[in-house]
């Protein structure tokens, strides 16, 4: 019995199969794989209300009123606007300090803040165009501070600095608000 | 060594088709590495809207999906808008705020991920986010296409 055994041990073991079994799992996955990023709009949500804490106070003039309704019509503080014109009114707005210093935007892009408020019955994709405009005009601001500050992109520079440090990010601060949407109709 | 040596001299000489197998394994250890196995089931339809400027999610493991859209009814039939998280539909939105609580205390950085229908109206969404504010899911994306992007 043992000496069978010991004969058996010089026997190689066969390993020609093994690469094949390796082969069928490594299609198998390579099948099964799915090598695709979630992409998408990432945004920070406020806090949860204190119902014991006021709201601090905001001044009139640093607060963008964006509305959008169920048909995908904009208002701007009050004033119909285009989808394709948002950006630009986003950017006089926040950077009011540094272009026209209209005395009805805001006082200095860290307090200004954009508040983007729907209806119940608005889609979500209108409401995401709006939000990706709002975003890219402040992508647009923050590129060419660090373009002008640093001589690099935004996303080079975001990328060398920890998120701590990012003076572009302290300087336009990204203050999106979404307000509760209306019950509509 | 020596003998090692002789081995090689008396054999003929051939292509050493014994690594080949490390290489493969190699290679499939990185495809299961990779892969992440689709671990829900859909039950809503989420065709997703797109956006120009949007960003990526590097660290998956830390992402938790909320799927929002019509119901698939089967038959190509579409009903009402619902509420998925993992594997079940959601009939009371305020379950979403222990829902998602727990899955916090589990990843401190969560970021829960909004898959949404692009013909979903925002009454719904804001509601979740009403809920994931209360949870402390504060990190959110909305996960779109890119803009000029097939569809998927």
């Amino acid at each position: 019995m043992l000496q069978k055994k010991r004969k058996r041990e010089e026997a190689e073991v066969p390993q020609a199969g093994m690469a094949d079994i390796a082969f069928l799992l490594l299609i198998f996955f390579l099948v099964v794989t799915t090598i695709d990023v979630d992409t998408g709009i990432g945004m920070q949500l406020p806090p949860p209300p204190d119902p014991d804490q006021e709201p601090p106070p905001i001044r009139e003039r640093n607060l963008m009123n964006i509305l959008v309704n169920a048909q995908g019509l904009i208002l701007i503080n009050e004033e119909p606007a285009s989808i394709q014109e948002v950006e630009q009114l986003v950017t006089d707005f926040v950077d009011n300090a540094n272009r026209a210093q209209d005395p009805n935007l805001s006082e200095d892009p860290r307090s200004a803040i954009v508040s983007i408020k729907t209806d119940r019955q608005t889609p979500y994709e209108i409401y995401i165009d709006m939000l990706d405009e709002v975003i890219g005009a402040y992508r647009q601001l923050r590129n060419e501070a660090s373009q002008s500050e640093f001589g690099i992109s935004y996303r080079e520079y975001r990328n060398r600095v920890p998120r701590e440090d990012d003076v572009i990010r302290e300087l336009y601060p990204q203050n999106i608000s979404l307000a509760e949407p209306d019950p509509g109709s | 060594m020596s003998k090692f040596q002789k081995k090689q001299a008396g054999t003929k000489q051939q292509v050493p088709t014994a690594a080949m197998p490390d290489i493969i394994f190699m290679l499939l250890i990185f495809f299961m590495v990779v892969t992440v196995l689709r671990e829900v089931e859909l039950q809503v339809r989420v065709d997703f809207t797109r956006a120009d400027n949007i960003e990526k999610i590097e660290q998956k493991r830390l992402v938790s999906y909320i799927y929002i859209g019509p119901e698939i009814l089967g038959g190509g039939q579409y009903g009402d808008t619902r509420i998925q998280i993992d594997d079940a539909l959601i009939d009371d939105v305020y379950a979403i705020r222990r829902l998602m609580y727990d899955k916090l205390m589990e990843e401190p950085r969560l970021i829960v991920s909004l898959r949404v229908d692009q013909r979903s109206e925002m009454g719904v969404v804001y509601d979740v986010q009403e809920e994931l504010r209360e949870a402390g899911t504060l990190r959110i994306n909305y996960s779109t296409l890119r803009g000029d992007q097939a569809p998927m």
